[in-house]
């Protein structure tokens, strides 16, 4: 065993003291088996910022170790679960046994709200084939499309969609021609997601099929222009714990109107009007930023990369979508909100710092939050000692600089990229190349995401795809003050004797995004990291096991 | 409406599934292996499977589930898992060192026809397993069956994997509790200890899915049957089945294969159940019933003699599994209580034939369905509606929706907690599901009670 281990670095709150990250990552990697930890390797390292901004090669988006107990799920989940889950008027059938569709109903807490009792809201139905052996040997195509047909009956939906599971690929089930005939038959909107979960590394893989999707069969369809000034469409939000609801209050407040949201709160009709936007604006990079892409080639329209997980970042966000627009009347708006907002943000932050200084936290999530959170965390002045992503990719780590030097491997090879071309019609540039460029010369950045090492400090440990190993390891040694992840890890990390927030499905809070989100996230921080019940661990009769006295009875 | 799009007409399905009372195999098998001591499930397939029980497992405990994964890709779908379930094994025992890795497989396992036994097997040769630890296999497709169905298999395989006769008694009874809470386990154990029995439970997931807060981790916590009594169980006067669908399998297969006789019970929820359960036990194991038993049956007892009323005639609708369900009705038909809608997701005809035998004298239609779902149910509540439902957490939309009294019984429960600590099992359990019941009929009678109607002594 190490000297770490032995004599683990005492980390007073504040006082700075820190293990050496180097030390930290041999010792995380000493154990695993040879080939193990030579793959590990490259998925753990220790953050450096060069003179020229860079950072080292962070490797990610490559298969998990079989058996090292990981976080990660499924291309299904991802494209099912993350990106159409949250859509409410579209009826979702999995195609497959029965446990995919179970798993992914209603997990999420992802919050839509229909405007009325008489809007369409499938979000609190799970629907399924529910295949069985005789479908495996036989072929699920004439089960799949009885279902659409009773779905059709039952709910007379204006579009279904089919979403495949790992046998459905096996036995060569074909989704998009049942989906075809079917819509042929119906006359309503059918298509179909090959999702299968053993498709690519982890979700990410059913992020892109999902937006591959929704772009080739969604996008587009209509040409309807909102009535209203500074259009945009958030993408990469998803409404958990009301999220988006929150960055949508800001927005009206702002004057600045939002076409659709991929994929919170979201309707079918949002996402066929989306292409009439202004501006897209980019939340969560990894899962999202193919759409953004592809509605730029095909529509002209320009991303941006926003976050609005953060008061400061929130500010910084709607600055950046007010100077877009370049309107003196946006701008002046724009900034009255964030003043008024900023002083209950203030005087929470305020408060809340005096408490949580100088405490550490480490997060581990998603293919953005692990980002994100870090400003908020920053806001009440603590630190990021660690951190690192599920599914992410190089440049989630890096920067979209190293795209291009991103290897497709045999895995990402799978996942198709569309060839997107300019639509002869629609095609419409929402600023000249000259505008653009004088916005840039500015110091506008178009297009752009910088990754998550180089907003962290040097020396912090950055870990891509961390097992349940590691994270004990890291709790060991470092003794944060929270630790951020998923549901699986959750009470593992508390049962460690330290508070674990989930940053997926925030537990059972909520929102944590824009002003008032910020406000709450201080607040949950401050009752997580002070909570008196840590205080509790051992018995009296554990604190003092020997009896110094005794009751004398008579 | 949450569910605003359920309608009253009935229209009938064949293909489509519309909120499930069921889920798949691997998940049942998962719960099983961890109530095995110092036992890593894993779960030969894609990542998400691993994931998605994990969680779900989660939710509904609150409580650490570790379980790894094949982690499979388009490769090993093509080429087969078994470099996959090598490296597993050789990563898991290498890294986390448990003394049983138990592992199950999925729909894309079985589908492509991965050979366990013979990937574990290659994996000894290969010394990938180390001395004195072992690697125990259960085949659970996710197409056939229900999660029920997993977890039988992963129980009847953790038997057959060690059980050893060495031709003498060891003077213990085998219990197989089915699949039931670890609170359940704990109870069943108590009643048996109570009888002056030495027990066998497998699995117990007691002391691993309702372990204590102590500020310090464990992946591997003390509860759970050790590979030794498993070993032992062939050794053992008799077994007890609790469930059919859940135990019956692994009780017959060590009937068969060590000559350990064995019964098939319900699963001893609510007052006859138990009794059968406690008979059986005091017969087969030549004990007589202590003071303590006979007392709390008295209890439970005077609770539905005290307040019958309130349960008299009350409609019930049901959503849930078997080997609970057929107890559960039995139970309330025995308060006279009037199950109306009963469904489960989970497969086979014998399940409808008992609650009919159950349920034949009451003075109103039945509507019970097995391969059934919740939207079946949802509807048969809209054309005939309860008093009571008694469903998962999933039911919760229907009881706002309906505005139904309801109790939460069964897999999963993620929004409450209670279920890991205190059981709902044997004569005390029973107790609980009538206070619960009771809770939300009086909380109900209250809250539309006119003023000059509301009481204080009910």
């Amino acid at each position: 065993m190490s000297t770490i281990l032995k004599d683990p670095k005492n980390i007073e709150p504040g006082t700075g003291v820190l293990p050496d990250p180097e030390e930290v990552r041999k010792e995380m990697l000493a154990r695993y088996p040879a080939k193990v930890a030579r793959k590990r390797s490259k998925q753990i390292t220790v953050n450096k910022i060069e003179e020229d901004g860079s950072v080292p090669e962070m490797g990610s988006n490559v298969r998990t170790v079989p058996g090292i107990i990981t976080q990660r799920g499924c291309s299904y989940a991802g494209c099912k679960g993350v990106i159409l889950g949250p859509t409410r008027d579209i009826v979702n059938i999995t195609h497959g046994p029965i446990g995919c569709g179970f798993y992914s109903w209603l997990t999420r807490r992802n919050q839509t709200k229909p405007p009325s009792d008489d809007h369409e809201n499938y979000m609190t139905y799970c629907f399924s084939t529910d295949m069985q052996d005789q479908d495996i040997v036989f072929g699920g195509e004439k089960k799949l499309k009885a279902a659409i047909q009773e779905a059709y009956d039952i709910f007379k939906p204006k579009a279904i969609s089919i979403f495949s599971t790992c046998p459905v690929g096996l036995i060569g089930d074909d989704v998009h021609a049942v989906a075809r005939e079917m819509k042929e038959k119906l006359g309503i909107n059918i298509f179909g997601f090959s999702c299968e979960g053993y498709k690519g590394v982890s979700q990410s893989a059913g992020h892109h099929i999902a937006n591959n999707g929704v772009f080739t069969h969604i996008v587009g369809k209509d040409d309807t222009i909102m009535d209203a000034e500074y259009k945009i469409n958030l993408l990469g939000e998803y409404n958990i714990g009301g999220d988006g609801f929150e960055i949508d209050r800001i927005l009206k407040d702002c004057g600045i109107s939002v076409v659709s949201t991929f994929s919170g709160n979201s309707t079918y009709d949002q996402f066929a009007n989306s292409h009439t936007a202004d501006l897209n604006t980019v939340m969560c990079h990894r899962s999202i930023n193919y759409v953004a892409d592809m509605m730029e080639i095909k529509y002209g329209i320009p991303w941006i990369k926003i976050n609005f997980i953060g008061a400061k970042s929130t500010a910084k966000s709607l600055r950046k979508i007010a100077a877009y627009f370049e309107e003196e009347k946006l701008i002046k708006q724009v900034d009255e909100v964030i003043e008024k907002e900023m002083k209950e943000v203030e005087k929470v932050r305020l408060d809340v710092r005096s408490r949580c200084e100088g405490k550490l936290a480490m997060l581990f999530v998603g293919g953005s939050r692990a980002h994100h959170y870090q400003e908020l965390f920053k806001e009440i002045g603590m630190k990021t000692v660690s951190a690192g992503y599920e599914f992410a990719h190089r440049d989630d780590y890096e920067g979209r600089k190293v795209i291009p030097q991103i290897k497709i491997d045999a895995d990402s090879r799978n996942i198709e990229e569309l060839d997107i071309k300019p639509d002869k019609e629609k095609f419409t540039p929402r600023k000249t190349a000259e505008q653009i460029t004088a916005l840039e010369e500015k110091g506008y950045e178009f297009k752009d995401y910088k990754g998550m090492m180089p907003d962290m400090d040097e020396g912090t440990l950055v870990i891509d795809d961390i097992s349940q190993y590691e994270t004990e390891l890291l709790l060991k040694i470092y003794k944060p003050d929270i630790y951020c992840a998923g549901i699986k890890e959750k009470y593992a990390v508390q049962k460690s004797g330290i508070p674990m927030k989930q940053l997926h499905s925030y537990d059972s809070g909520g929102p944590y995004a824009g002003f008032k989100g910020a406000i709450n996230f201080y607040k949950e921080i401050d009752r997580m990291v002070n909570s008196r019940v840590w205080g509790y661990l051992e018995a009296p009769w554990q604190k003092n096991p020997e009896l110094s006295a005794k009751y004398v009875w008579e | 409406m949450l569910l605003r799009h359920t309608t009253k007409e009935i229209i009938p399905r064949k293909a489509l599934t519309i909120n499930p009372a069921k889920t798949c195999q691997p998940i049942g098998a998962m719960y099983a292996s961890l109530g095995i001591n110092s036992c890593l499930p894993h779960s030969h397939g894609s990542q998400g499977c691993c994931a998605y029980h994990r969680s779900t497992l989660t939710r509904h405990y609150r409580e650490p589930v570790m379980a790894a994964t094949s982690s499979f890709t388009e490769g090993s779908s093509v080429f087969g898992g078994q470099a996959n379930l090598i490296q597993a094994i050789n990563t898991i025992f290498t890294t986390y060192d448990p003394d049983i890795i138990a592992v199950h497989t999925t729909c894309l396992s079985e589908t492509i026809g991965d050979d366990v036994n013979q990937i574990a097997a290659k994996a000894v040769a290969e010394g990938k397993v180390p001395k004195g630890k072992h690697v125990i296999h259960a085949s659970t497709p996710s197409y056939v069956g229900s999660h029920v169905t997993g977890f039988a298999n992963m129980t009847k395989a953790m038997a057959m994997y060690f059980a050893k006769a060495t031709g003498k008694h060891n003077g213990k009874f085998n219990i197989i509790p089915g699949f039931v809470e670890p609170s359940d386990m704990t109870e069943i154990r108590r009643v048996a200890v109570a009888m002056g029995i030495k027990p066998i439970i497998f699995p117990d997931t007691s002391g691993v899915l309702n372990g204590p807060q102590t500020g310090k981790y464990k992946m591997f916590p003390k509860g759970g049957v050790t590979a030794a009594e498993l070993t032992s169980c062939a050794d053992s006067i008799g077994t007890i089945a609790l469930g059919p669908l859940a135990s019956a399998d692994a009780a017959r297969a060590l009937d068969a294969k060590w000559k350990v006789p064995c019964q098939v019970q319900d699963i001893p929820i609510g007052l006859a159940a138990t009794d059968r359960f406690i008979n059986a036990l005091r017969i087969a194991a030549g004990v007589s019933v202590p003071d303590i038993i006979t007392q709390e049956r008295g209890q439970l007892l005077d609770i539905i003699t005290d307040m019958h009323q309130y349960f008299y005639h009350k409609k019930v609708a049901l959503a849930g599994d078997p080997d609970h369900l057929i107890p559960l009705v039995e139970f309330l038909v025995n308060i006279d209580m009037l199950p109306v809608h009963i469904v489960t997701g989970t497969p086979g005809k014998a399940f409808e034939s008992r609650i009919r035998e159950l349920t034949s004298h009451l003075p109103c239609t039945v509507n019970v369905k097995a391969a059934g779902d919740m939207f079946q149910l949802h509807q048969w509540i809209k054309n005939e509606p309860v008093d009571l439902l008694i469903a998962n957490s999933y039911g919760k939309y229907m009881a706002k929706d309906d505005d139904i009294p309801y109790v939460r019984y069964g897999f999963p429960i993620t929004d409450r907690v209670g279920h890991s600590y205190f059981p709902t099992t044997c004569y005390k359990g029973g107790m609980r599901l009538l206070e619960k019941i009771l809770d939300v009929l009086l909380d109900r009678m209250d809250r539309d009670a006119p003023e000059e109607k509301f009481e204080l002594v009910m």
